[in-house]
């Protein structure tokens, strides 16, 4: 059996006194489908913050492709194939959609292309994801959700092993859901390695291979999406909330 | 091209000091607001310390004048050395500002250059070598092989200079260094996890800022003949250096080079007509006008304008 793509081994992580993660551990193998659920607050983006390097851990590991990379730069590891969107998205107010895409296929992909080529490729993408037709448009002028697409496009622009995509449905409708689920299996058939946060139940469970759960920065379960459908303590988790 | 020519054409007929001064004021003001807007327009950080650049640059050149005599024993070696140690030495100072870009942002990091402009007012008043208060006098070679004088020589370096800095300016924007310092400007975090080196990108463009506008000081001891830390390290050249290129429009290499032109112009006349204070009155007006009606700046303006003629 071939090693894990990436493996978050007993990383904590402070925010002055309080402890946002308190020993977390994640892996995910390569080609796989895994879901990252847990409420409110409970330390998921922190943890995609420290996996992509924004952030970098009190103790613990991170290990990419077999590197350890928990003290890296951040865009080193884009460089490497790991690539994020944002919660909240993070566009490049000041350049057009398809200038938001050139940036990670200039810097991040793998080969160096030239602009012409980057911005045929960056068209590619957005025609993939839906939203080809407000390639010249700037940011600001777009909805939530074409935000949110902008955001899944411009880290597939990155040519990403890892995809970590944080609350990337939220505001989406049912039919768009589907959409943006078939793509993502689309991508995961071609080899990416797909990390899901979501919010969305019926996408995280329809989604991944395997679910981990967190609570108040602590792995609480993991298993299949039917394991942690009917895992008990998962259930006090949500109820409670 | 057609720039020097037009240039030269200037120094055969401007026999008035008075036009070659005002000339000259212009190009110096192209070279720091391009230096100017590499870091505070492409990369977004406001920098309110350019005087202290200049001035780092115009004594790093006005020492080495005094010191080796260069000017005698080879005329035409003396500017490139000077202009080389005056980048340099400012290039050196910029390191540190790009310390402060990786430390703070927004109005912190426009402060803090602030206070180095203080802080190296107060350091040249305090050092006898440098002239003190009292200042230093640069004597200017009265003749230089193949010109009049040597003020047409240095007029036609100066038109050299800026149209480096303008060729150096628009190389950088349209390559992806530019397009990775947009990047850096619009969000630091997003730019780092798409594959941007934010830090390396920061540190180029501070430095690259810092010496063009260390380049620029390097000329201004022969062109003034003399040096004191108060002028020369002035809030002046910092307010002008960052209004020029913010009334013209910081996205392009066009909007520094128009708004130095067309406010290096307005400013020499009211020079002349008005008084010193009304001259930067003049640019304070133009400056918060621009700021609240027109952020794109006179480009900004233009683009829009071209685009509604195609509707
Ligand atoms: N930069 C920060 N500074 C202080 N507290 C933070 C910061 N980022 C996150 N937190 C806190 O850490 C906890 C986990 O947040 P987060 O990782 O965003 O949770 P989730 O993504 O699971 O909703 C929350 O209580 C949040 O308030
Ligand atoms: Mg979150």
């Amino acid at each position: 059996m071939s090693q894990p793509l990436l493996e978050v081994q007993q990383v904590f992580k402070n925010f002055g006194g309080f402890a946002a993660l308190s020993g977390v551990n994640i892996y995910v193998n390569p080609g796989e489908r895994l879901g990252l659920i847990g409420p409110n607050g409970s330390g998921k983006t922190t943890m995609i913050n420290c996996i992509s390097g924004l952030l970098t851990p009190e103790k613990g590991k991170i290990i990419f492709e077999g590197n350890d990379i928990t003290q890296m730069t951040p865009h080193h590891r884009a460089r490497a194939g790991i690539m994020r969107t944002f919660q909240i998205p993070k566009p490049f107010n000041s350049m057009t959609v398809v200038e938001n895409l050139c940036i990670p296929l200039e810097y991040a992909a793998e080969h160096k292309t030239s602009l012409s080529v980057a911005e045929e490729e960056a068209r590619k993408i957005l025609t993939l994801i839906g939203i080809e037709a407000l390639g010249d448009l700037k940011p600001t002028g777009l909805t939530q959700v074409d935000m949110r697409k902008m955001e899944l496009a411009r880290s597939l622009a990155g040519r990403p092993k890892l995809l970590i995509l944080d609350e990337v449905m939220a505001g989406l409708s049912g039919s768009e859901v589907d959409e943006i689920l078939e793509i993502l299996f689309k991508l995961n058939e071609q080899g990416i390695t797909i990390i899901m946060i979501e919010h969305v139940m019926r996408a995280v469970l329809g989604f991944s291979k395997r679910i981990s759960v967190l609570n108040t920065g602590l792995n609480i379960a993991e298993g299949t999406p039917d394991e942690i459908l009917n895992n008990p303590e998962v259930e006090k988790v949500y109820l409670g909330e | 091209m057609l720039l020097f020519l037009g240039a030269f054409l200037i120094t055969q007929n401007f026999h008035n000091q008075y036009y070659y001064l005002a000339a000259f004021t212009v190009l110096q003001y192209i070279i720091l607001s391009q230096g100017w807007n590499i870091l505070g327009g492409y990369t977004g950080y406001v920098n309110f310390g350019t005087g202290a650049f200049f001035g780092v640059g115009a004594y790093t050149s006005a020492m080495i004048v005094k010191t080796f005599k260069i000017g005698k024993s080879a005329p035409f070696l003396e500017l490139p050395i000077l202009f080389i140690a005056g980048g340099l030495v400012a290039a050196l100072l910029g390191l540190g500002l790009g310390y402060l870009t990786m430390r703070i942002k927004g109005i912190y990091f426009s402060i803090s250059t602030l206070a180095l402009a203080f802080v190296t007012v107060t350091i040249i008043l305090n050092i006898d070598a440098l002239g003190g208060a009292t200042g230093l006098y640069i004597i200017r070679p009265r003749k230089i092989p193949f010109f009049t004088n040597y003020m047409e020589f240095l007029f036609l370096v100066m038109v050299a200079l800026s149209i480096f800095a303008v060729a150096f300016a628009r190389y950088i924007e349209n390559s992806w260094i530019g397009r990775g310092l947009s990047a850096v400007r619009d969000d630091e975090d997003a730019a780092e996890c798409t594959g941007v080196p934010v830090l390396k990108l920061k540190v180029f463009a501070t430095m690259a800022s810092s010496t063009l506008m260390g380049v620029a000081g390097a000329a201004y001891p022969y062109f003034v003949t003399f040096l004191e830390p108060i002028s020369t390290v002035s809030l002046d050249v910092g307010v002008n250096s960052l209004a020029m290129p913010l009334i013209g429009g910081t996205s392009t290499w066009a909007g520094p080079l128009v708004g130095a032109v067309l406010l290096g112009i307005i400013q020499q006349i009211a020079l002349v007509t008005l008084s010193p204070e009304y001259s930067l009155l003049v640019i304070g007006i133009l400056l918060v006008s621009f700021v609240i009606l027109a952020p794109e700046g006179i480009v900004g303006l233009f683009r829009k304008f071209r685009a509604s003629l195609k509707k």
